[in-house]
This record gives C-alpha cells, structure tokens and sequence, in this order.
C-alpha cells in the first residue's frame, strides 16, 4: 500500500454535495443506495395504496383504464428495479467490503457509475408521469401490447430500465471481483459471512441475467423506435420470444432479491440467538443451487402460453426442486435458533417474522409449479398473494431486518428499538391482512390488473380488507421513516460492537472509518470477530504494519456520464438527434477524460490514521 | 359502515376457504367449485399440493413456535449457549423428506399436464375458434358454420374443443368454473378443452392484461342441453331469414344496415370488426359488463368511451339522432334466437 506517496494529487476531499456527486467510497455510495431505493419505496408504495384505493368497493372510478394500468405498471417496475435492487446494493455496499476484511470495493468508480446510472434511468423513468403519460402495458410489457399497442410511456420503460440495468450490471460485476479478489488474509471462500456468500450468487445472477433483458429492451426498443419486428407476428416475428427473454431475466430476478435477504437472516439469526450458523456449508451449497436452479425454471410464468405438455411438465418439476434447498435454509435456520438465547430486538422481530411469512410464499410456490393448477392460478390474484409473500414477505422483511441490524455500522446510530417494535408489528400485520385474502380472491376468480370486479361474487368483503391492510403497511412504513429521522436527531455514540456479533464489519469503529481498517485484519476462522472472542482476545490481530493508506479519488466523471445517457435516453424517446448527439458526446468525453488522466489516488497518512482510531476509542 | 359489517362477514369465508378449500365463491365463476371435469382435475391437485403444503407448513409452524418460547433470552441468563455446527442426519432427513414429498406430487402433476393437453377427433367434440380482440370475443363453430359474440353456446356433457388465437395482442382465456386459461396469441393457434356438466351460466374473462379496458373483457359460456344446443344451431343458421317485428324495428334495421353492418354481423352477413350480433337479444349483458336493458344499449351505442375505455366501437351520440338510436336499440333487442 504504502510507497508511492509523492505522486501529486487530485484533491482529496469535496464536501457538501459536491462530495455526494462525486464519492467513490462505498459507504457513501452504499448511503446514495439507500437514499434513492427508499425515495423510489415510497413512489411505489404511494402507487400500491391508489391501487387498492381504487380495489377497495367494486365499480369504482378513480382510477380506471389506462391510468390504472399505468398504476399497476408503474409500481411493480419501481418497487422491483427502483426500490427493491438499490436497497440490496444499499446493503451490499454498506456491509460486504467490511465483512471481507476490503477497504474498499474492487472498482470504486465503477461503483458510482454503477449508482449514477441506475438512479438517472430511474429518474427518467419516472418523468414520463409529467411527460404525456407513465408506461401501461405491466411491468413484464408484454408484446404487441407494448410494442404496438400502447403510448410513449413504454419509450420511457424501454429507455428508463435500459440505462438503470446497464447501472445494476456494472454493480454486479463490481462485487463478484470484489469478492473474488479482496478477501483479508485467511478469509477463504468456506469462511465467508453468509451475506457475502449471497451477494457473491446474487452478483453472479446479475452477471448473467441482465444480459437477457438488455438483448429483450434493445429488440422493442426497435420494434418501437425503428419499426422493426421483432415482436409482430403478422410481419413474420414472435411475441412469445418477448416472454421467453423477459422470465429468463425475470425469475433469476427474484433470486437477486431473495438471496441477500437469505443473507440478512443468516447473519442476524446467530447474533440474536448467540450460536453459529447451523450447518453452514449446507446453506453455503443450497445458495449455490438456488442460484443455479434460478435459470432453469422460466418457463414456469409461461405454462398458460401454449409451449405443450414436455415443456410444462420438465419446467414444473424443475421448479419443485427449488422447494428443496430452500426447504434446507428454512430448518438451519430454526435449528440455528434451537438452544441459543434468543433476544427479540427489531433486527430479530424481523427475521423471525420473516420465517412463516417466506414459508407460506414458497409453499404456494410449490402449488404454482404444478402446469394444470397454474392454469387456474396463472394471471390472477393469487399470483399476486404468492410473489409479494415472497418479494415483501421474504425480501423486504429480509431487508428491514438488515437495515436495523446495520444501521449503527452505517450512520454510527442505533435505530430506536421502541419506534422499530411499532413499525415492526404494523407493516407485519398491514402485510398479511393485505396479501393473505388475495390467495383466495384469485381462486374465486379476481383476475390480476383489473381495475374493478363484480359486486356480489364473493370478492368485496376481501378487497375491502386488503385495502385496510395496505394502509397498515403504509402507516409502518412512515413510522419506519420518523425512526429514521427521530435517529438522525440523536448523538452518534453506537458502539463498534452494539449487538455482541460475529463478523469483521463489528470489529472497526460505527460508522466505519473512511478506510475501513487502519490494519487489514487476519481472519482465523469462521465469524472471525466471534473466533476471537472466544480466544480471548479484544481485537483483530493485523495482517500488516501500520502504513499510510491507499485511497481512490473521488470523480465526477460518473455523475457526468450518467448525465449524458440520461439526456440521450429523451432523444430516442423523442426522435431528437440533437439531443442523442450531445448525450454521446458527453459520454464519450468522460469515458476519453476518465482513460486518458491518470489518477494515482491519494493516500491517507499514518499520523491521521492514528489520530482517527485514538478518537473512534474514546 | 358497510366497510365494517364487510369485515365480519369475512371472517368465515377465510375460515372455511382455508379449511375446507371448496364449495366457496359464486357457482358459476369461483375455480373452488368446479363444474366439469377439467376444472375439477385442477382443483383436485390444487387439493392435494394444498394438504402437502399445509402438513409442512404445521411442521414449521410447531418447531418454530417451541424454539422462540423456549430458547427466548430469560433475565440474567449469561453463558454461551452450545456451538453447534450442524447435524447431519437431521440435514439428511429435512433433504430426503421434501424429496419424497415431492416425488408424490410431480407424478399426477406430469399425468394431468399430458392428460390436459390431448387433443380429440372433430366426431367426439364441438369445435370451437376463439378469437380474442380488444376487449370482445369472437366465437366461430367451424363445424356448425355459425359464429357468435361474447356468449358462447355450448351442450351439456360434451367435450368443446377450442383453437385460440387473437386479432390484436395477448389475451387469455379463461372460465374458471369450467377450466384454467390459455393464452390467445396473434399469428398462433393454441388448444384447450373443457366440458359443462351441467346448465347454466358461467363466467368467462380475460386474464391476460391487454389494454385500458382489460377489466371489462367479460364474456359468458352458456351451457344448455344436447337438444336445446342443436335447436339453437338451426335458428342461428335460419336468422337470416328474420325480419324486424315493428315499423321502428325496420327503421332501426335500415340504419344498422348503413352504419353498423360493416363491423357488426347479423345472420351471416357483416364485418367482423366487432361482436356477431345475431343472438344480440338473447345476452343477458351489453358488450359484456352493462345490465342488458334499452337504456343501456342506447347509452352505450351513444358512447361506447365512457363504458369501456379504449375500445374500438366509434361513438354514435353526435351522428344519429335519439330517436335514430332508439329505432336501432328496438332493432337490435329482436335480435333474438330463443324465444
Ligand atoms: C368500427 C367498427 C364498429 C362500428 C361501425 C360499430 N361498432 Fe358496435 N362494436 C364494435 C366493437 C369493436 C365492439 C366491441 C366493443 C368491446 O366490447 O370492446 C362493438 C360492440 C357493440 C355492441 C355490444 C355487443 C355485445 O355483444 O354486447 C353493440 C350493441 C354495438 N356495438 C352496436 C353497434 C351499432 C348499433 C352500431 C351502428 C350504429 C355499431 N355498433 C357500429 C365496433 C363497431
Ligand atoms: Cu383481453
């Protein structure tokens, strides 16, 4: 690290905003995450409860025909690639490098790209509410509806994801190197943390799913922009590719999702409960083929598509078998909670809520794999119920547990435990009065995206409930978010260690020091803080001599290229070459910029780094 | 509030749906009270993943409810609980158990998806094409030579065999009382079967989002009795001869015949941009949604818009006048089959 400090420097730091626009420190990074995600949660929260405002008596006319289908659509590709993606990369910044000991991830200004772009394409999503109208063909667009049937809202879907994903790509690469390459001393793959371990499958998922729906928006792109057919059976295309592409990145995706929050309630689990992880290899390996099973199965959102009785058969079975490496995950964990001393914080409340609430989603999973009952399923409410007891059930429950858990790490603060209990206890109960009753409006037969029903089938008394539900939900979110402010009014006194964990990201100081660890640590077991522990020792020992540290420099580079895609992307909506053109010149003067300037960094000197870790102590 | 009396009366309806899974839900659409065979092969392996599911899911509930009573902090307990780092005959039994469990439900699952999927000789069924568009569905009987709209006629105890296709985008189709849905493709033709056991009205919508007014693509299979389906099949081939009944009617005739012939069908002859009107007094619905009454067929002649948005009907409210409509609805309600 040390060596090469005379080389002269950009300057080190910015402050303000300047400093957020141009970070490439991955806590910061991790905090613009989660700005952005929670910004998005609430669009898209505020989305869902007009949703079921609209679904709370039948004949309704709120919000009817294509403004409701702008609703629905608009908050499934929020919640799912605005809210959902960036909270996990908000965790998986904030928390990974820590956990393996880095100080700092493998490509920081890669990193902010990363950022950029997925919060611009978002932003540029988002402008098409003002902009003559949000995209209204689903959040899966299906073809012909989006590409010949529907307004320019979908140029802003194809646009708006297309700039997002290029974002949520480069952060997928970013941690599969980071995790490959930057592990502390000791630290082998068969030691790492839990959550690394599913942000390291999560990554991998990234890697190879988004390809398939970049390839998917580039063909409507031009069946859209350029009157190409791809899509159009009459000119010799097929919408059912359209499908094919989108599940073979849509079911991986819930993967992405689910995986870190697997993650979450392995690390929390064995704090709150005091005990290592029961049969860590086994949840090591059942990770892996979720993740591996996660490709094979999308053809089981296509059963009522036509694809015969081989495809349907092989794609459900398949899809059963996930039923068995989750089923694993789900008795370790219980069985990491047997004999241990179990504290019920809100990080805890939340990921033991998480374990009934995920059962039953994937138990329905299960009912969903079998081709002939999806036939009644398929499309309708019950799908609804089954994937938000998943995505909300398992993931955001998932998250919020992690968000508790890290907090301190994150902001040096610790989240109010009596405001968590009530927002814990809220959304919990809001959840399942909404979602549980959708199982059956489905089987009663309530089709998924409509905006009314018939008064008088058996469907008002349960829409009615939902509604109820929905507002619980919204009510423990905002209590989440006055915690969060309440917190932010508060001193920053969280200890290193305040939950008495396991993990090296417990071992430096909260919030974590711009360098992470002044000394790389030597990991010598698994959980190598708890290892140390009960060796009887206070701290880490370190795999290197005090030195100056090396760091990245901070850029406004990926800002600007953000910036130039996100101006490029209303061009082609709106056929302005003008606007196409300066776009690309912007983005091609960063990227010439960024190759041709050679930026050695900076470093951090021994004194400031003693000077810092004498005041984290006292 | 009528809100909370709803809530009491659903306690129940969850109650008996979660314990019995049948017999819930209105008769003619609820897929938890099916009609025919195929809706009643679904629900039985609905039933039985159901049963599977809720004994894993009693097993979890219970471990899970004894760790946290159990193993919850008490007051002034100190000490490290016991590091335990696996066990592996429990690992093998929670690994092996699902396997087995699953094996039990993948082998009818394979049986029912093959089963399902057959395809039978024109001699054992009625052959129908579906044809879905935004937001109506075209009913043909290649083998009867008759076509209808939005009701679709079937015989009791006799298998119908659909070819589905679509004019526009994707819609699927579904009677849930009867069978689960199939897509309706452009450019592709897919099949599905099902069969009524016994007469009466079921309700058939599109699950398959297709535009603004996806919600009000409602449509009916009306089941009626061997005899009375080929009663019916020899008045649709006679309508033609029908002629309108009052003096109105034949001026309402006249108009049809001008502005509405090219999309609409009455007796063989017509566009087919819009529904068959043939059987137009018989439905019990207008375009699928509205109560069938005068009122309503004028209303919606005048401004199919405001009824179901995005259709594809043009407004008539400000080309005829009230007393041209009112004429046009007494013509269209003695476009009647069953008398
Ligand atoms: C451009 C083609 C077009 C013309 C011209 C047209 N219609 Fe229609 N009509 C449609 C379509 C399409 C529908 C189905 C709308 C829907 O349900 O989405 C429809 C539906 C209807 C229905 C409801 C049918 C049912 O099955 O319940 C009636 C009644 C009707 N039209 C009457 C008329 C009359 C009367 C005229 C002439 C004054 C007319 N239409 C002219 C296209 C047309
Ligand atoms: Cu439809």
């Amino acid at each position: 690290m040390a060596g090469h400090g005379h080389v002269a420097h950009s300057p080190k730091r910015h402050t303000g905003l300047m400093d957020w626009l141009t970070t490439v420190d991955h806590k910061k990074i991790g905090i613009l995450y989660l700005v952005a995600g929670g910004f998005f949660f609430l669009l898209g929260g505020l989305e869902a409860i007009l949703i079921r405002i609209q679904l709370m008596y039948p004949d309704s006319k709120i919000f009817i025909g294509a403004t409701f289908n702008e609703l629905t659509t608009m908050h499934g590709t929020t919640m799912i690639f605005l809210a959902a993606m960036p909270v996990i990369f908000a965790l998986m910044n904030a928390v990974v490098p820590l956990q393996i000991g880095a100080r700092d991830v493998a490509f920081p200004f890669l990193n902010s790209l990363g950022f950029w772009l997925f919060f611009m394409g978002g932003l540029l999503l988002n402008t098409s509410w003002f902009l003559g109208g949000a995209p209204d063909a689903g959040w899966t667009a299906y073809a012909p509806l989006s590409s010949a049937f529907s307004g320019r809202g979908v140029d802003f879907y194809v646009l708006g994801l297309q700039i997002a994903g290029i974002g949520t790509w480069l952060g997928g690469i970013n941690f599969l190197v980071t995790i490959i390459n930057m592990r502390a001393p000791g630290l082998s793959f068969m030691r790492l943390p839990m959550f690394t371990w599913t942000a390291f499958i999560t990554s991998t998922l990234v890697l190879f799913a988004f390809p398939a729906i970049t390839v998917s928006l580039v063909l409507l792109m031009f069946d859209r922009l350029f009157g190409a057919n791809f899509f159009d059976a009459a000119a010799g295309g097929n919408e059912v590719i359209w499908e094919h592409l989108f599940w073979i990145f849509g079911h991986p995706e819930v993967y992405i999702l689910i995986l870190p929050a697997f993650g979450v309630i392995s690390e929390v689990m064995p704090t709150f409960s005091k005990k290592r992880l029961f049969g860590y290899s086994a949840m090591v390996f059942s990770t892996v083929l979720i993740g591996f099973l996660g490709f094979m199965v999308w053809a089981h959102h296509m059963f009522t598509v036509g694809l015969g009785p081989v495809a349907n058969a092989i794609f459900g079975v398949a899809t059963m078998l996930i039923a068995i490496p989750t089923g694993i995950k789900i008795f370790n964990w219980l069985f990491t909670l047997w004999g241990g001393h179990i504290r019920f914080t809100t990080a805890m409340l939340y990921a033991v809520g998480f374990i009934p609430t995920f059962v039953i989603g994937g138990m329905t999973g299960v009912m969903l794999a079998i081709p002939t009952a999806d036939y009644q399923y398929h499309d309708t409410y019950f799908v609804i119920a089954h994937f938000h007891y998943v995505i909300v059930g398992g993931m955001v429950l998932g998250l919020f547990s992690g968000l508790y858990y890290w907090w301190p790490k994150m902001f040096g603060r610790m989240l109010n435990e009596t405001l968590g209990k009530w927002n814990f206890w809220t959304f919990f109960i809001g959840f399942h009065l909404t979602f549980f009753p959708q199982h059956f409006l489905g089987l009663l037969g309530m089709p998924r995206r409509v905006f009314t029903y018939q008064a008088g089938v058996g469907l008002e008394s349960m829409n009615f409930i939902s509604t109820i539900g929905a507002f619980l939900m919204g009510v423990g979110f905002i209590i989440f978010i006055w915690n969060v402010i309440v917190t932010n009014s508060k001193k920053k006194d969280a200890p290193a260690d305040p939950w008495d964990a396991r993990t090296l990201e417990w071992t430096i100081a909260s919030p974590a020091p711009e360098y992470n660890f002044a000394q790389t640590p030597l990991v010598r077991g698994l959980d190598a803080l708890w290892t140390e522990k009960m060796a009887g020792n206070k701290k880490m020992t370190p795999a290197e001599p005090l030195g100056e540290i090396h760091m990245p420099s901070a850029s406004i580079l990926p800002f600007l290229m953000s910036v130039g895609l996100f101006i490029a992307g209303y061009g082609f909506i709106y056929h302005m070459y003008v606007l196409i053109g300066v776009g690309a010149v912007i983005v091609v003067s960063c990227m010439f910029t960024r190759s041709f300037k050679d930026d050695p960094g900076w470093h951090v000197p021994i004194d400031e780094v003693e000077r810092t870790e004498k005041e984290a102590r006292a | 509030m009528s809100g909370w009396k709803n809530l009491c009366r659903l306690l129940p309806i969850v109650a008996l749906a979660m314990f019995v899974l049948t017999g819930c839900g209105d008769p003619y659409l609820s897929a938890l009270d099916p009609k025919g065979p195929v809706a009643e092969s679904q629900l039985s392996l609905i039933k039985l993943s159901f049963y599977i599911m809720l004994g894993v899911f009693i097993v979890v509930m219970v471990i899970f409810t004894y760790v946290l009573v159990k193993f919850r902090k008490r007051p002034g307990q100190t000490g490290i609980p016991k590091q335990v780092e696996g066990n592996h005959k429990l690992e093998i039994i929670w690994t092996t158990i699902p396997i087995i469990l699953l094996l039990v439900l993948a082998i009818p699952t394979v049986i029912t998806t093959f089963d399902l999927a057959e395809k039978f000789p024109s001699e054992d069924v009625v052959n129908v094409k579906v044809t879905a568009h935004q937001f109506w569905w075209e009913f043909d009987y290649p083998d009867l030579e008759v076509s209808t709209g939005q009701d679709l006629y079937i015989p009791t105890g006799k298998k119908v065999q659909f070819q589905l296709t679509s004019a526009d985008v994707i819609h699927s189709f579904w009677v849930p009382a009867l069978a689960g849905k199939t897509d309706t493709n452009p450019g592709m033709v897919n099949h599905m079967w099902f069969q009524a056991d016994q007469p009466g009205v079921y309700q058939g919508k599109c699950a398959e989002l297709c535009g603004p007014s996806h919600a009000l693509m409602d449509f009916k299979v009306v089941a009626v009795s061997p005899e009375e389906f080929d009663t019916w099949v020899g008045k649709m081939k006679a309508a033609a001869e029908r002629t309108p009944a009052t003096a109105t009617a034949q001026q309402g005739q006249e108009i049809f015949n001008k502005s509405c012939l090219g999309c609409h069908a009455v007796g063989g002859q017509g566009g087919k941009m819009g529904p068959n009107l043939t059987a137009f007094g018989d439905r019990d619905k207008v375009a699928g949604i509205l109560e069938y009454n005068k009122e309503n067929i004028a209303a919606w002649i005048h401004d199919p818009q405001s009824k179901k948005p995005g259709n594809l009907m043009p407004a008539f409210g400000d080309k005829l006048s009230d007393q041209e409509i009112d004429s046009l609805v007494e013509y269209l309600d003695g476009l009647k089959i069953n008398e």
